[in-house]
């Protein structure tokens, strides 16, 4: 491949894995498999990540099979943990239609859920959201949701059995970054589910932020995929993403709106 | 079978008209849904099927499964996403 030099398996050591539901993962980067130029850059862009979640979508066989679309050919379900989820779902019976689809398809009964509330910000319906979590819960489904910055939704969501709550950092696809880290540092604090932050990193600086707002873990896909380098972006994530958990855990220094000299002020030549 | 610019618009002896993701398809009686995979290059291990509206969920079913009219399927995978 072309970027042989971008994977590495150097790597800050976590002292506390991620782990949802009792699973334990191999890295807090998680990964789309949309959008890219070809199979190919996906699957290098994906090793370059580090990622072990892998997000796939639900959708009919094009029976015409113009091109080779279906995504297990290039992906080993042994090598990654394939998330399916509901992107496209406008309420919660698509939503719950599409998981029970993709729990037959036989890798496992996590979805990442999504029942989206308008076309054009593809901001969540939260009603449905939370209606749609409750009654795949009851089925045994392992709910992560995808859900907005709101807190009260967020807690709705961990009391509805969600093993994942995952606020976006700003709309899906929109590359701006975390808008409100207020929001999501509150949402952190108060759920005791991990929380993932979902959509909206546009490159690795956004990343690294967002993981210093101590959350659990990230889920991206178009902030390494419509990078005019794809593969080199999703190198530079896995190492803003594991940076942004090193300085959490470190944690910062205050903030002061003075300086504060950093070498001795005692010891200076005489006049 | 009879079509007018792709799409089945009436059965004829010995075929049946079933609709397979949303287009109208007509197929030999007493086609199996295995038959139909097979007519369609899928294999079954790499789909999931639902049939009006019901998941099929046991793959070895499907040898025996006759096909009837008016049947609803959707053949779906995973496909990229994020």
């Amino acid at each position: 491949m072309a970027h042989a030099d971008l994977i590495s398996t150097a790597t800050l050591i976590d002292p506390q894995p991620l782990v949802i539901a009792g699973h334990e993962f191999r890295s807090r980067l998680m990964v789309g498999t949309g959008k890219y130029a070809s199979n190919a850059q996906m699957i290098d862009a994906i090793e370059a990540s580090g990622a072990e979640v892998v997000t796939v979508a639900v959708r009919r066989v094009d029976l015409d099979r113009s091109k080779d679309e279906a995504i297990l050919h290039h992906l080993d379900p042994d090598h990654f943990f394939l998330l399916a989820n509901t992107a496209g779902c406008f309420n919660a019976s698509d939503a719950i239609r599409y998981a029970r689809l993709a729990r037959a398809a036989g890798f496992n009964e996590w979805v990442k859920l999504e029942v989206i509330g308008d076309q054009q910000t593809l901001l969540p319906d939260t009603i449905g959201l939370l209606q749609a979590t409750k009654t795949l819960v009851d089925e045994g489904f392992k709910v992560l949701a995808y859900t907005n910055d709101d807190l009260i939704t967020a807690l709705k969501l961990e009391d509805a059995g969600a093993v994942a709550v995952m606020p976006l950092a700003s709309p899906i696809g929109s590359g701006l970054g975390m808008l409100n880290p207020y929001a999501i540092r509150t949402i952190k604090q108060r759920l005791s589910v991990p929380v993932i932050v979902d959509a909206g990193v546009g490159t690795a600086s956004d990343a690294c932020i967002v993981m210093e707002q101590g959350v659990d873990g990230i889920l991206m896909n178009t902030g390494i995929a419509a990078a005019q380098d794809p593969i080199r972006m999703a190198a530079a994530m896995k190492v803003a993403v594991e940076a942004g958990r090193h300085a959490y855990l470190a944690g910062r220094m205050p903030r002061r709106e003075v300086a504060v000299p950093s070498s001795p002020t005692a010891g200076m030549l005489g006049s | 079978m009879i079509e007018s610019g792709g799409i089945v618009t009436e059965a004829v002896a010995g075929e049946v008209v079933l609709r397979v993701n949303g287009t109208y398809r007509s197929v030999p009686s007493g086609w199996t849904l295995a038959k139909l995979l097979a007519s369609l290059e899928l294999d079954a291990r790499t789909v999931v099927v639902e049939r009006n509206g019901t998941i099929l969920r046991d793959q070895s079913s499907f040898a025996s499964l006759d096909l009837a009219a008016d049947d609803s399927l959707e053949i779906v995978h995973f496909v990229g996403g994020g």
